[in-house]
């Protein structure tokens, strides 16, 4: 298995209480809250966090995008991305953003990432994502045109990245008289493309057919071993057999000497995470016309109630794994075999979590979990009996 | 009450869902982002001097969903086609809130086929520095109380809102108003400039305490199309053909008899 260390970049010394005052940390969250200084010191405390992952021998970095947002501070994750490309060595650059639908000109993501694969000479993991429903809120887009702009928007990418220019590119949303790009992708025909998702079933089917690696994010267990079912399902009707190596998990791990120290130091934040960084009303998450009216009906019946989550609650619907390190190394193989997946991507500070914290969990999975998993593979047989 | 009778008509490639009562000159109605709703009093009132049609604007409720449907443009077009298939003339055009700003589209492109235009507390331009609910940003019980004075109403509606049978035609509703309407907000920049080619008699009403487009886009409206009368009623909000139906009938009665006085 593979280890990317995924960072949100929180502002993790956000008024709690001003996120639960304004019912949510997105869109509507005065940014007075927001002080620059701590902001500034917070910037480099994570890209220093990164660079330390790729010390310690993570596979990858993972960077996100959300805006207007205490929740996380990659409004432009080309930018984070930009200053880890010479700094980190060896681990793989991926960029879990770009949020497609809400770019004007989607023509400068093909510029934004191929800068990035020359810069970090082949190592850019391209991740196209729609954006959660918040996004469409903060940004004005029109989310009922939000599968048309992210569908036109790769098509533009992809052959700008692959087919020599310059050709002249006419859609719906977005019009060029000159596709062209300089420079063009290190990596040939292009960088891996990700593509992150809350489990839609048109994005599964889609990335299964395009042979892209679907990440799964924050999810319950049981849920994300039936996501990767249904791309592998997917991916067999398009006539080929997907490989764990398609599937990514995005996770949160945090590792101590005992689980009920473990328990004991991640809770505060990681119930902020759950329970303040992450909350938003439906009409936030969900606007009008960003899903079809069929899944917005399922979503609906599935009365998302917003009540309080505890960590011994997400521990336990598999959504994060905390414990000592031999509970995380046997949560991590028994989720690994049931839902098959070869890449975790993980956070390894959340919410509140300050920085000796968070380094010291990230020493703990290096040292602890990761030498156990470098060459494990999903065991069939344990996935096979759960079905 | 004027039984009315419910229909579906074909417009080139699109079925929409028609309800129709009275005679007299023709009273087309565009209902507003929130749905065609219920067949109102105020348009059994209206039925009795007037041939009352309330369409079922494409991509709402039972109407189909145009492939062409992007934005406000595309149905005043539609409704320019629907006036000239059903060949009706001397038409008091009537648009509440989304449908007003359909109204006053299709009013710029050809006024040919009208008498009069109507405009209920009607979106398609902005105002500046006026505060505003955010429609889309609030759940669906706040969003009925931020639509009505009365808040006893309110409770009627919020009551009445909650049938599932309803739950189909309100998420389809409300995707094609995001379609429609998120952006530019609620209005197109470029209607304001054209404004002044409605030469009908045109006449504004908007409720005192309407939270969605408060009354100031009354008289900004006033502004911009030439003779346009305001009428501002008291205790009443977003919706003066629902709260306050029959002031809001008799205004619209009073304006059409003193135009044909006029004339």
């Amino acid at each position: 298995m593979k280890f990317f260390n995924f960072h949100l970049m929180p502002y993790r010394h956000a008024d709690l209480d001003a996120i639960a005052n304004n019912g949510s940390a997105w869109v509507t969250l005065s940014n007075r809250h927001y002080d620059p200084r701590k902001g500034a010191e917070l910037y480099h405390e994570y890209l220093d966090q990164m660079e330390f992952a790729d010390k310690l021998g993570f596979d990858g970095v993972c960077l996100n995008e959300h805006h207007q947002t205490a929740y996380g501070m990659m409004p432009i994750p080309g930018v984070l991305a930009g200053a880890l490309a010479r700094s980190v060595k060896c681990a793989k650059l991926a960029v879990l953003g770009r949020a497609l639908p809400l770019i004007n000109n989607p023509l400068m993501v093909a510029e934004e990432y191929a800068i990035l694969d020359n810069l970090s000479r082949g190592r850019l993991i391209a991740g196209f994502v729609r954006g959660i429903g918040a996004e469409y809120h903060a940004m004005g887009i029109n989310p009922a045109y939000s599968q048309e702009r992210y569908a036109e928007a790769h098509d533009l990418i992809v052959r700008a990245w692959t087919e020599p220019g310059p050709f002249s590119y006419i859609r719906k949303h977005y019009q060029f008289r000159y596709v062209n790009p300089w420079p063009r992708p290190y990596q040939q025909p292009h960088p891996p493309i990700w593509i992150p998702s809350q489990g839609s079933g048109s994005t599964i089917r889609w990335a299964a057919r395009m042979r892209y690696t679907y990440c799964q994010t924050l999810s319950p267990i049981a849920a994300v071993a039936r996501f990767f079912q249904m791309y592998r399902d997917e991916a067999e009707k398009a006539g080929y057999q997907a490989t764990a190596d398609q599937l990514a998990w995005s996770n949160t791990i945090y590792v101590a000497e005992t689980d009920e120290r473990a328990v004991r130091e991640a809770r505060p934040h990681l119930e902020a995470l759950m329970n303040y960084f992450l909350k938003m009303p439906t009409e936030m998450l969900l606007p009008p016309g960003y899903t079809d009216p069929a899944s917005m009906k399922r979503v609906r019946a599935a009365k998302v109630t917003g009540k309080p989550q505890s960590i011994e609650d997400v521990i336990k619907a598999g959504v994060v794994i905390v414990g000592s390190p031999n509970t995380v190394r046997e949560k991590l193989a028994e989720y690994q075999d049931l839902a098959g997946f070869n890449t975790s991507l993980t956070k390894t500070q959340f919410g509140t979590l300050p920085d000796d914290m968070a380094r010291a969990n990230m020493t703990a999975i290096a040292q602890e979990i990761l030498p156990h998993f470098r060459d494990r593979s999903p065991q069939r047989t344990r996935r096979e009996a759960a079905e | 009450m004027a039984a009315h009778s419910i229909s579906t008509l074909t417009i080139r490639d699109c079925r929409v869902r028609l309800m129709r009562a009275g005679a007299g000159a023709p009273l087309v109605f565009l209902h507003g982002g929130g749905g065609i709703g219920i067949w109102l009093p105020s348009m059994a009132r209206l039925a009795k001097k007037f041939d009352v049609i309330a369409p079922e604007h494409p991509g709402f409720g039972e109407s189909d969903m145009p492939a062409w449907l992007d934005t406000v443009g595309d149905l005043a077009n539609f409704y320019l086609d629907f006036l000239d298939q059903l060949d009706l003339r001397g038409v008091h055009l009537v648009g509440s809130s989304l449908g007003g700003w359909i109204a006053a589209d299709l009013a710029v492109r050809n006024s040919t086929r009208l008498a009069s235009v109507t405009l209920i507390g009607a979106a398609g331009i902005h105002v500046d520095g006026i505060a505003q609910v955010d429609t889309f940003l609030t759940n669906e019980e706040q969003r009925i109380r931020d639509l009505f004075y009365d808040q006893e109403l309110v409770e009627a509606v919020i009551a009445g809102s909650q049938r599932p049978e309803l739950e189909d035609a309100a998420l389809k509703n409300r995707m094609t108003t995001a379609k429609l309407s998120w952006q530019p907000r609620n209005h197109d920049p470029h209607l304001r400039k054209w404004l002044h080619r409605i030469k009908v008699p045109t006449l504004l009403v908007w409720g005192e305490h309407d939270r969605v487009f408060p009354k100031d886009y009354a008289f900004a409206y006033q502004q911009l199309i030439p003779g346009a009368k305001v009428v501002v009623i008291p205790e009443c909000g977003h919706l003066p053909h629902v709260e306050k139906g029959d002031i809001f009938a008799s205004e619209l009665e009073a304006f059409i008899g003193a135009m044909r006085i006029a004339a």
